[in-house]
């Protein structure tokens, strides 16, 4: 498939799709992954990847956004480079959750699923993120950070912004 | 890496290889892995089936089915072929369990849908992980790509004449997807919304052939039914609730984490003493006992034993064994508007009833929390979640609605006291933020 369409993609994750596409007994099954995955390199779900993306699969670019627009972690519009995703779910709210995101708002000087100016960070409440035990927690990207107060959550941001 | 927690009481059947670095295949091998699957292939199908049945193991994802005789649902002529599915899409708020399962012993889950191919005759396995345990998809990938290396899958795996192959596989963020026809359609490349049954997947599942899908815990614990014998794991637990569960305690509780106990662990102790109680002398208001779709129990309600019955008996449910405790300073309508807010955003909207009904319960709970409430609304609320009670296809909206008519019937004086047209008056959030909640 990658010999015949010019892909948007870096030659290793076009390969990995090549891979994907024939390892299901249906070929559409990797079509979420691919999703992800893209979205990974890209930043977000740009017109060209969806279309891309169909073309692999083999299905309409309808289809593609169809599927899209039902899952949470998929994105048609950019993120922040770093994406800050707290949870405010039941555990998390019992041990300060609200509080954090409010804390992260304030220091972000941004809003529920707004962006920095300098496209550094960008923030979003989110469900359950599977830290319960651990709460609050917040994944940044897709790495956990967990039993957080205000001043542990400035380190985790200081982190990034310095990690740039 | 998730924190690993210890407790006396614990009897560490399914998590004896936490902490010990079991990722590693031949970690994992010194630790007795892949022994169990060994014997399975001795005892071939019906044999396993025989042992499953034996071990008295239910379902860890919140249903409790029997696993053994789920398996043995699957019919053994299938021109199309079978399949196994692990439903690692854990998502209900609350449970965190199969997280650690991955992170510490991901060998485990492998070697169990190994178990359950050869007892079903499939050749096939699929390990679902929800989109955000990405960190985890790494850890199976390798594990997987370790088993291969070892000859455990591929062509004649361990020697014998039988070939299994594991593909692992990630979501993108739906709790919806968590319902196993969902996870299907899912898995299929497309939304994920739920089938209509019959036919059940056992006979019409994945690619319209016949599957099993069990959740990741009890797929994980197969192996150790094997290790220790059914009749053993059994007598861990209670009548017909065989062996341990892991319990994620979170919430209000001095020491929040995944504790391995046996099945019919009382609760009380469990939050007293494994959970070392309600810090900061604050006192027990309710617990969720098994993940958020569960009704929640007052503090008179916990002195019972935490399996499938005695939980049902006590009018609530089991669950993903989520126990998530409350002080007394929440507010409970707040808390039921948290509750019904994620449900609302997870309805696939697919069945009306759930659509509509999480949709117009999260306005209401939301109105009356920040003082817009009038008396009628507290029997509303309740009449509203009690008419999306078994209408619709998958158990979405029961999980919203149950929760729902608990707090309003257990609670009622805290609704009550929403009703003087000012916001909440348990608030410990400025007002402003209130509405917003």
């Amino acid at each position: 498939m990658s010999t015949e369409i010019k892909t948007i993609f870096s030659p290793a994750l076009a390969a990995r799709f090549d891979r994907l596409v024939a390892l299901y007994p249906l070929r559409r099954s990797a079509l979420i992954p691919m999703l992800l995955y893209a979205q990974d390199e890209v930043g977000y779900l740009s017109d060209a990847v969806v279309s891309e993306v169909a073309a692999r699969i083999e299905i309409t670019e309808l289809d593609v956004r169809n599927v899209i627009s039902y899952y949470s972690l998929l994105h048609t519009k950019p993120a922040g480079k770093y994406h800050v995703q707290v949870c405010t779910n039941i555990s998390c709210m019992l041990r300060g959750g609200n509080e954090l995101l409010a804390h992260c708002k304030q220091r972000l000087g941004i809003g529920n699923k707004e962006t920095t100016p300098d496209k550094l960070f960008s923030l979003e409440e989110v469900e359950c993120i599977g830290a319960c035990s651990w709460a609050p927690a917040v994944q940044v990207n897709y790495d956990f950070h967990e039993n957080l107060t205000a001043e542990s959550m400035d380190r985790v941001l200081e982190d990034y912004r310095s990690k740039k | 890496m998730a924190t690993l927690v210890s407790h006396p009481d614990e009897v560490k059947v399914l998590s004896f290889r936490f902490g010990k670095g079991a990722t590693s295949i031949d970690k994992y091998i010194e630790l007795d892995g892949y022994k169990a699957v060994r014997k399975a292939i001795e005892l071939g199908p019906e044999g396993i089936i025989a042992e499953m049945k034996a071990s008295n193991l239910r379902g860890r994802g919140g249903a409790g089915f029997p696993t053994g005789m789920k398996w043995s649902f699957v019919p053994k002529q299938s021109a199309k072929p079978k399949y196994v599915l692990v439903n690692g899409d854990e998502s209900e708020p609350g449970t965190c369990k199969d997280r650690l399962i991955f992170e510490q012993d991901p060998h485990s889950v492998i070697e169990g849908v190994i178990i359950a191919g050869l007892a079903i005759g499939s050749k096939m396995g699929f390990i679902y992980l929800r989109g955000e345990y990405r960190y985890l998809l790494k850890i199976t990938e390798k594990a997987i790509d370790d088993a291969y290396a070892k000859g455990f899958l591929g062509k004649g795996i361990f020697g014998s004449n039988i070939d299994f192959d594991i593909i692992s596989h990630t979501g993108a963020g739906a709790y919806e997807v968590g319902e196993e026809s969902a996870l299907m359609e899912s898995l299929e490349g497309k939304r994920g919304i739920p089938r209509i049954r019959p036919p059940f997947p056992a006979v019409v599942g994945l690619y319209g052939g016949p599957t099993v899908i069990n959740n990741a815990e009890t797929l994980a614990t197969v192996p150790h039914i094997f290790r220790i014998g059914g009749a053993e794991y059994a007598k861990i637990g209670t009548e017909r609730n065989g062996g341990t569960r892991l319990f994620a305690l979170s919430g209000d509780v001095a020491k929040p984490g995944v504790y391995e106990l046996p099945m019919g662990y009382n609760l009380k102790k469990m939050i007293y003493e494994v959970g070392g109680g309600i810090p900061n002398g604050r006192s027990l208001k309710a617990v969720v006992p098994g993940g958020s779709s569960c009704p929640a129990l007052l503090p008179s309600e916990i002195d019972i034993g935490m399996d499938f019955d005695q939980v049902a008996k006590a009018g609530s449910m089991l669950g993903s064994g989520g126990v998530v405790v409350v002080d007394d300073t929440v507010c409970m309508v707040e808390f039921a508007l948290r509750v019904m807010k994620f449900y609302a955003h997870e309805s696939c909207g697919w069945c009306i009833p759930c659509r509509e009904g999480t949709d117009w319960l999260k306005k209401t709970l939301t109105r009356f929390h920040s003082g817009g409430g009038v008396a009628k609304d507290i029997d509303n609320i309740r009449y509203l979640a009690q008419n999306m009670l078994g209408r619709t296809f998958c158990p979405l909206g029961d999980a919203a609605a149950m929760p729902t008519i608990a707090f309003v019937d257990k609670f009622r004086k805290e609704f009550e006291d929403h009703l003087d047209g000012k916001p909440c008056p348990y608030a410990t959030l400025p007002e402003a933020a209130l509405a917003g909640v």
